[in-house]
């Protein structure tokens, strides 16, 4: 892997539309408790390459919980979480994320006190080798490789046009404005190579021009670097513009699966947001 | 966060030329906060007098014949109550009112609160015996406080020489930025010779310039009030010809860029290894052994800031590896060695200490690397207590000779070319100098790689660290086994140093005042950390080496403490901060400077006019 995106689109990329006999992420009965509470209640749901895909829900619905069970940051109390095939159940977070699998965060978590690049540069850690005595002896593959992490970082930072690049470079990350942090999280998890993304909210907090512009960007990341992507959202017209499917959580049960037009219609669907308040 | 503070004004012009702010009155004071400042001073005072200092430290005499440490002690009380209690309100960085006699009279008024403590406390001692509670304090404490008169002088005296050290301390904040700068050069010019005078008086031996120490010190110690008049005018009218050029080429050379500042800093770095290589020819006995003792704490520091600094563990045990590499090292080359004693050479003793330690770091570090924090903390403090009990313990006796310890440990040999001896402060700090600079290489090109990169996104937060790929366990671990190898350096060469090891040279203490010392220089700094070693341990001292201020070494922990402290409240960063460190902790003034400076606000603008912006739905 030299180049960031030499990944994604690999075999198997044409398969897309959900026609694939295997799922890139599929989990089965998962099941996640806190206590008492049921947060995941033997969910089924399934990404393939290439697809993106929408997941909504009411507040509290177990949204969050299913990434961080995927990313291995909660203990599952059943089922199974299968990725390209194999188990990730039992893995530490961080296999995870070597597996192929980045995230990023609904309250925005980036190493604050680290630079723009130095925070897209340390996220290569798993895709890149060198270590202290590299370092230490100056050799020449770890200075190969330092320069080819710096190139990844730039390339991916430049994803985001001119916002993220030049003199920003070496900002601290807590000097930059609230869109711009969604926006170096993303980076951060495209600098991992991952197979797929899943993003926790990506435009919360964002005005509606900032808005309408990451959800090109989440289109183009799918055709452009090739990522399959799963994106959390409450913006009913982000979900309209993004998705090839849709999935409804509900205490923690999928209560619809489908394309847009066939969930937002759904009596269920609509039973659930006017009950519990919708938060759109 | 901050970053999105809404202006106050958004599209203030120019800003405005701040109109001159009037002065206050003398008796407009905030009388409440200076009654509270004069308290807290008296309290210090009484203290610090029942502490014993003043009578102890009397015996330094900083300018002859006017001032000794020990009344300075006493002085800097008033004068610092004084001085803070005269603070500006500042409102949007604008002094809300000009400094002038309300400045004056408020430190005065505090500062002769605070000498009142001094007047109470030589009333009490007069009539009452407090003796009994409080056993510190000699009989020469009333004698001292009353400068040989009766206990009414005393009384008098310490109300009027407060009230002059308070309005004294007030008066510093008439002065403009330069004459205040000269000011200050001049006190620590006087006092910087006065502490450093071992030294000054141990090189001019050295170089045969016995003539100027004659000149500027007294026979029994201090600066000449004479030659120290002379030293002040000298320094005041170099401080106002120099006009802050220091501060200026400093700043000049934070700015250079690429190639020009590559070679800055390695002529830097040049000067300053030939000054180190060379001054120890000239220097006797006293300043080798000086040297080598910070160098020890240097090396010692350095590996506790990559674990502490860089990966953000608080590791309270780090004398653990301190006493492995030096019980080790003792092992491996004494041939007093209770059990075995192969008497290997030194230097190939140190690649199996090395290896040793980086193992007991595993050992160690495996267990409690999986805790956070506090829990972290308190597991690594015990652990640095059992290894001591294991080396004092009857179990191993065998092995380490228990309370006796070993002793008759021979000289660091390298290649047979040098034999390091204890008894030879000046190679000794040869020795401590190479390992020093192999271990500022090692802190400086990890913490410009990719491992250095995963020790700060630790630091930052664990939990996204991990989930970026980056395996927290291992990657502590490593962080944990490189500070234990830079601290059996230290403890190897520390062992043929001295020539004999005891556990109890191997205290809870070691722990503390290496993580004071990291704290107090600048967690996170390689320059701040020597700094901190620097003064720390050159002038106070460490646990058990004595520094400059020898004097000190009774009061030391104490004195450690009250830094600390000090330096959380004042300057958190450290003396010498790390870029990184002073913006963590600054980040809401960093996140507000930069929005005034635009560029936020340039990035709201950005983002509203994008022409790339995707259809809006
Ligand atoms: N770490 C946790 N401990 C206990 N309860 C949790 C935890 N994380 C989430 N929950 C609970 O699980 C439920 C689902 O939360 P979450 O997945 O964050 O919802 P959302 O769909 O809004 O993202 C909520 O009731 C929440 O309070
Ligand atoms: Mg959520």
């Amino acid at each position: 892997m030299t180049a960031a995106n030499g990944t994604g689109r690999g075999p198997g990329a044409d398969a897309a539309n959900g026609t694939s006999r295997r799922p890139l992420l599929e989990t089965r009965d998962l099941s996640v408790d806190f206590g008492g509470l049921h947060a995941l209640d033997r969910l089924d749901f399934e990404v393939h390459e290439g697809e993106i895909v929408s997941v909504i829900g009411p507040n509290g619905a177990g949204k969050t919980t299913l990434f961080n069970a995927i990313t291995a940051t909660v203990e599952t109390s059943a089922g199974d979480i299968l990725f390209e095939g194999s188990s990730l159940l039992g893995l530490d977070p961080n296999r995870v994320t070597a597996r192929g699998i980045a995230r990023t965060f609904q309250n925005v978590r980036l190493f604050a006190n680290m630079t723009v690049l130095e925070n897209v540069m340390v996220s290569q850690h798993c895709r890149t080798r060198q270590h202290a005595f590299g370092a230490l002896f100056y050799t020449p593959s770890f200075r190969r490789e330092e320069a080819e992490i710096r190139e990844r970082a730039e390339n991916v930072l430049s994803f985001f046009g001119s916002r993220l690049v030049g003199y920003r470079f070496d900002q601290p990350a807590f000097t930059l404005s609230y869109a711009n942090r969604r926006r170096l999280e993303i980076a951060r998890a495209m600098a991992t190579q991952p197979k797929l993304i899943l993003l926790d909210e990506p435009v919360a907090g964002m005005n509606p021009v900032e808005s309408a512009e990451l959800t090109g960007m989440i289109g183009r990341l799918r055709d452009e670097w090739g990522f399959a992507i799963v994106v959390i959202e409450h913006h009913m017209d982000v979900v309209r513009e993004v998705s090839d499917r849709v999935v409804v959580l509900d205490h923690g049960t999928k209560i619809a699966d489908g394309d847009f037009e066939d969930v937002s219609n759904d009596p269920r669907v609509i039973e659930a947001y006017l009950g519990h308040g919708a938060t759109t | 966060m901050t970053a999105t503070v809404p202006p106050a004004t958004p599209t203030s012009g120019v800003p405005a030329e701040p109109a001159p702010a009037p002065t206050r009155g003398a008796l407009d004071q905030d009388w409440r906060r200076l009654v509270r400042m004069g308290a807290v001073g008296a309290v210090a005072q009484i203290f610090i007098a029942l502490s014993n200092m003043p009578v102890r430290l009397d015996e330094r005499v900083i300018v002859k014949p006017v001032l000794s440490l020990g009344y300075l002690t006493l002085l800097i009380v008033p004068f610092a109550a004084g001085h803070r209690v005269g603070h500006q309100i500042k409102r949007e960085g604008v002094p809300v009112h000009a400094a002038g006699a309300h400045e004056v009279a408020g430190g005065a008024a505090c500062g002769a609160l605070a000498g009142g403590g001094l007047s109470l406390l030589a009333v009490l001692l007069a009539n009452f015996d407090l003796r009994e509670p409080l056993v510190n304090w000699s009989p020469m404490l009333a004698e001292l406080l009353a400068f040989g008169n009766e206990t009414w002088f005393a009384v008098v005296v310490w109300l009027v020489i407060g009230t002059a050290c308070g309005a004294a301390g007030g008066a510093l904040r008439l002065l403009g930025p330069r004459t205040r700068r000269a000011v200050v050069t001049m006190a620590l010019a006087v006092g910087g010779a006065a502490v450093l005078e071992p030294l000054v008086v141990d090189l001019a031996e050295g170089m045969r310039l016995e003539a100027l120490t004659d000149r500027l010190y007294a026979r029994r110690g201090g600066v000449n009030w004479t030659s120290g008049l002379g030293l002040a005018a000298a320094s005041g009218i170099l401080a106002a010809l120099g006009r802050g050029r220091l501060q200026q080429a400093r700043a000049h050379i934070a700015e250079l860029e690429g190639a020009s500042r590559t070679r800055t800093n390695g002529l830097l770095i040049l000067a300053t290894a030939a000054v180190l290589v060379i001054l120890p020819l000239f220097a006797g006995k006293l300043t080798n052994e000086l040297l080598a003792n910070v160098g020890l704490f240097v090396l010692l520091a350095l590996g506790l800031n990559i674990v502490v600094g860089l990966a953000g563990i608080l590791d309270l045990g780090y004398v653990a590896f301190f006493a492995v590499g030096s019980y080790s090292a003792a092992v491996l080359t004494a041939a007093t060695s209770p059990r075995i004693n192969p008497e290997l050479p030194w230097l190939v003793a140190l690649i199996v200490v090395v290896v040793i330690t980086g193992l007991v770091g595993l050992f160690i570090g495996a267990p409690v690397i999986r805790m956070r924090g506090d829990y972290l903390a308190i597991v690594t403090l015990g652990f640095g207590e059992i290894i001591r009990l294991i080396f004092l313990s009857d179990w191993l006796s065998g092995w380490f000779g228990g309370s006796q310890g070993i002793t008759k440990i021979p000289g660091a040999g390298i290649f047979g070319l040098t034999d390091v001896a204890g008894t030879d402060p000046r190679r000794v700090f040869y020795l401590v100098l190479a390992f020093c600079a192999i271990a500022i290489y090692v802190s400086w090109r990890l913490e410009r790689s990719r491992l250095g990169r995963a020790w700060m996104a630790v630091r930052e937060d664990e939990t996204v660290a991990e989930a970026m790929g980056i395996n927290t366990v291992n990657v502590k671990l490593l962080a944990f086994v490189v500070g234990a190898v830079l601290g059996s350096f230290s403890g190897a060469i520390f062992s043929a140093k001295v020539g004999s090891v005891f556990p109890n040279s191997f205290l809870i203490l070691v722990s503390i005042v290496i993580l004071v010392v990291v704290i107090f220089g600048g967690m996170g700094n390689i320059v701040g950390v020597i700094a901190g070693s620097a003064v720390l341990i050159g002038v106070l001292g460490g646990p058990k080496q004595p520094g400059l201020l020898a004097e000190f070494s009774e009061f030391k922990l104490l004195i450690y403490g009250a830094l600390l402290i000090w330096m959380m409240l004042a300057r958190p960063e450290g003396l010498i901060p790390s870029v990184r460190r002073s913006r963590e902790l600054h980040q809401q003034e960093m996140a507000q400077d930069a929005w005034l400076k635009g560029q936020v606000e340039d990035d709201n603008h950005n983002d509203g006019g994008s022409p790339k912006a995707a259809p809006a739905t």
